[in-house]
């Protein structure tokens, strides 16, 4: 028998980025608001602390921030037709478990999207016709402009407390930012990170090239620095563990360095950890939540009544939960109806490693974030009609870190094993760096997520199952990035470089680690029938549940999703206090 | 029981180039004294009783390491640095254990290798139906068991293995294969509170400086090799 505990005025599922910044913002309205957090409870002392942080095979290998498979996991296939089978062991894709969710374990790239990014599928249409969009692929606006997001934009760089240079501030293009970049009411709070070799390597060889390099907009603190909130960011001593870490330094913005720490001193804000929602509960009418059911962390049922349910838990973990839930039409690939679980999209990387003989990279000395960019072969600089296919990438030489186990390029032709092996390691240790294409996904009819039949997890609900795979669109983008990286490669004028870019025959591996950017799935638009949320992030069925995070973009875009998540977290939040709280009820008339 | 004999003379060669080659490190990791409170001392490989790895496997182990990360020229082999040791304890781990990994049926282990792990195995059950399924290989084809056999027919076989090549009735030859290699390659380049890499002698081989974590006058100092040795969790000095 379910206990029941008593009233909230908002429950939050989760607390990673997205409900931490709810928190805030739903406390600062007078609200009771509680937050519920599957995993552990943990903060920069003690979890976080050195020395224990810097072990490369408990974080780095054995995954031990990241959500556990055999607590929850999903099944994977290629095609509709296809048997999915478990995702059993982490490769592909890490989600975070605990507080602070993958806001924790992140390296700290954080974007703005390019405004055409946001409306895609009409500046597709506007500039080179709707004929090029394939038949197959299932790009949407996402029905909210770049300019309505700016100012949210802006605070959650503010808040996180980012460094680096802008590169158009209201309309004038500044030197050494991104002249591509959408406008920008004002410069990052901090200047950008200091340059290691491959930085400075890679910035001159393009600047010689014709190209506009500029540092990478880094969630590592640059100097000491206190946010909106009154949290503090020390610089970044440049550690070398970022990625899949826990930042020792206080250097990394997170939910714990920039937010929670204000947010729990707030006496109308709790959060309960070890607590796994198992279901948002609906009213009779199924148009309104009554709160949600969980498993607490003596693996007892609750029910917790509230008035408004929030779910900012990882994009994958949103889509299951809707889908458990019962809100929204699922998406059936085969008829093309129903909403939920469809436009699951990822992202679409490629790269070179170089090597220099002579060259000394230390490769261990380094942030998450530091990193020289380019973005002269973006979204909005391609020419799709000519290019043949639509989307658009990032390059960057980035020196995040150089941890042996997992950070060993060798060259072509070295053995894995064995005396030569051991030669080549010394050789090349140290002496190479690398330029990634980070490029977007589209979203395409038969790329979805639903419920599997046959796999469970510990509670006995059904796993969510992916059906996706790499299309030629994607392929294609990929390619003509591989082209330009081989160029700029070669112009650095390495001892031997290797280039890794999918191809036409690629089908997706989950093996490899590639990128935590699974989006998609609860996406947002103009229209009911084609979107689970409408452009306020409120769920079209049922009003009074908000769903916050990647899972709301229509297809990928090429950067890191963190900073757009931040800005359409603080963009509800504003509709939220200012419309819904007022006059609870659609915000969006379908 | 003789097994630490045996062991000594399974991979006497490995030992004897191993103790020279450490006499520097030790001498240093001695005369620095730490605030870190020190840990163990690292174990001596052919004192070490291996809790999962019964005798025979245990020979297996040492021999296999020993090809696939050998003492030969530069810098440390796997029996010098402890590797057989940090695999034993990871297959009392929760790797070895499969504690994190999604473990329930019904297994399909023969759909595509893309899809990752498939198999109702625990990586530890792995490990000992792959050794066992190896010996009796080396015993039909060669007469004795895989450490007995001289160098390049250890290679070989490991190499048949890596390939497919053999195949096992009741595991994976591949999967076994790449178990032992992703371990060894761990045990070789962790931090030595995981049993290997005895002091840090890998890091010292390629340059990495462990758990300093902290470089900030170091970032804008370009192309020049980082001059200090590298410090373990336990504040072990290399």
């Amino acid at each position: 028998m379910a206990k029941t505990n008593p009233h909230v005025d908002v429950v939050l599922i989760g607390l990673g980025w997205t409900n931490s910044i709810m928190g805030m913002e739903m406390t600062d309205e007078g609200l009771s608001v509680l937050a519920l957090e599957r995993g552990p409870d943990q903060d920069t002392v003690p979890d976080f602390a050195y020395p224990k942080m810097a072990d490369e095979l408990t974080y780095g290998v054995r995954y031990q921030l990241m959500q556990r498979p055999a607590k929850n996991t999903l099944t994977v296939r290629h095609g509709v037709r296809d048997l999915a089978v478990p995702y059993r062991s982490l490769g592909s894709f890490l989600p975070g478990n605990g507080v602070g969710g993958a806001g924790t374990h992140w390296n700290g790239h954080t974007w703005r999207p390019q405004p055409q990014e946001l409306r895609l599928k009409s500046y597709v249409e506007e500039t080179f016709g709707a004929d090029t969009i394939p038949e197959e692929m299932a790009i949407q606006d996402f029905g909210v402009s770049y300019d309505e997001l700016e100012p949210h934009f802006d605070f959650f760089e503010k808040v996180a407390g980012i460094a680096g240079k802008a590169g158009n501030l209201n309309g004038e293009i500044q030197e050494g930012g991104n002249p591509f970049e959408g406008w920008r009411s004002d410069e990052y709070p901090m200047p950008p990170m200091k340059r290691t070799l491959n930085d400075t390597l890679f910035r001159d060889m393009a600047t010689e090239q014709g190209l506009h390099p500029f540092p990478m907009p880094a969630a590592n603190a640059s100097e000491a620095y206190t946010n909106p909130y009154g949290m503090q960011l020390a610089p970044c001593n440049y550690c070398g563990f970022c990625e899949r870490y826990g930042c020792l330094n206080y250097s990394k913005s997170s939910p714990q360095t920039c937010v929670l720490g204000a947010l729990k001193q707030r006496k109308n804000f709790a959060y309960r950890a070890n607590c796994e929602v198992m279901k948002v509960n609906l009213a009779s009418d199924g148009k309104t939540a009554t709160g949600v059911s969980y498993i607490d962390e003596n693996g007892d049922e609750v029910i917790q009544p509230a008035d408004l349910v929030i779910m900012g838990a990882y994009s994958l973990h949103n889509v299951h939960l809707l889908l458990l839930s019962g809100i929204g039409k699922p998406y059936d690939p085969i008829s093309g109806e129903g909403v939920v679980g469809k436009n699951y999209a990822y992202q679409m990387n490629g790269g070179a490693t170089l090597y220099f003989k002579d060259k000394e990279f230390n490769p261990f000395i380094g942030a998450g974030a530091n990193a020289e960019v380019l973005n002269d072969f973006g979204v909005e600089q391609i020419d799709f009609g000519q290019a043949g296919f639509i989307g658009g990438s990032y390059f960057s030489a980035a020196m995040t870190n150089g941890q042996p186990i997992r950070n060993m390029p060798l060259p072509k032709g070295a053995p894995s094993w064995g005396a030569q092996w051991k030669q080549a390691v010394q050789e090349t240790y140290g002496h190479t760096m690398t330029i990634g294409s980070h490029g977007s996904n589209m979203s395409y009819r038969d790329c979805y997520l639903d419920l599997d039949p046959t796999y469970t997890d510990d509670h006995g609900r059904p796993l969510m199952r992916m059906t996706f795979n790499w299309k030629d669109n994607d392929v294609r983008m990929t390619q003509f990035m591989k082209q330009k990286i081989d160029i700029l490669s070669k112009a650095l004028k390495p001892d031997d470089y290797k280039l890794s870019f999918k191809d036409f025959n690629s089908q997706y591996d989950v093996r490899p680690y590639q990128t935590t950017h699974n989006v998609g799935g609860a996406i947002m638009g103009t229209d009911p029938t084609s979107s689970v949320l409408n452009r306020y992030l409120q769920t079209w069925d049922v009003h009074n549940v908000f769903v916050m995070g990647a899972s709301a973009f229509p297809q990928n875009i090429q950067y890191n999703p963190t900073g757009l998540v931040g800005g359409l977290t603080y963009w509800a939040a504003k509709a939220i206090r200012e419309q819904y709280l007022p006059n609870p009820g659609p915000l969006v008339q379908a | 029981m003789t097994m630490s004999s045996e062991l000594k003379n399974a991979s006497r060669r490995g030992f004897i180039k191993g103790s020279l080659m450490m006499i520097p490190a030790v001498t240093v990791g001695g005369g620095v004294s730490l605030t870190a409170a020190a840990a163990e001392p690292p174990a001596n490989l052919d004192d070490y009783q291996p809790t999962f790895f019964d005798a025979d496997e245990w020979r297996f182990i040492l021999a296999a390491c020993d090809r696939l990360i050998p003492s030969d020229g530069e810098g440390p082999g796997a029996l010098e640095t402890n590797v057989p040791i940090f695999i034993d304890q990871q297959m009392e781990g929760k790797f070895g254990h499969a504690a994190d990994w999604y473990m329930k049926g019904p297994f399909h282990p023969g759909v595509s290798p893309l899809f990752g792990y498939q198999s109702p195995l625990a990586p530890r059950e792995v490990y000992r139906k792959g050794i066992a399924a190896t010996g009796r290989y080396c015993q039909d084809n060669h007469g004795k068991g895989f450490a007995a056999l001289d160098v390049d027919t250890q290679t070989q076989i490991l190499t048949q293995l890596e390939k497919g090549e053999i195949e096992f009735d009741d595991v994976s030859s591949g999967q076994f294969f790449a178990f032992l290699l992703q371990n060894t390659k761990e045990g070789y380049f962790a931090d030595p509170i995981h049993g290997g890499n005895k002091h840090m002698a890998s890091w010292k081989f390629i340059g990495f400086p462990g758990a300093r974590a902290s470089y900030l006058e170091w970032v804008e100092q370009h192309n020049k090799a980082y001059p200090l040795g590298p410090v373990s969790l336990t504040g072990e000095r290399g």
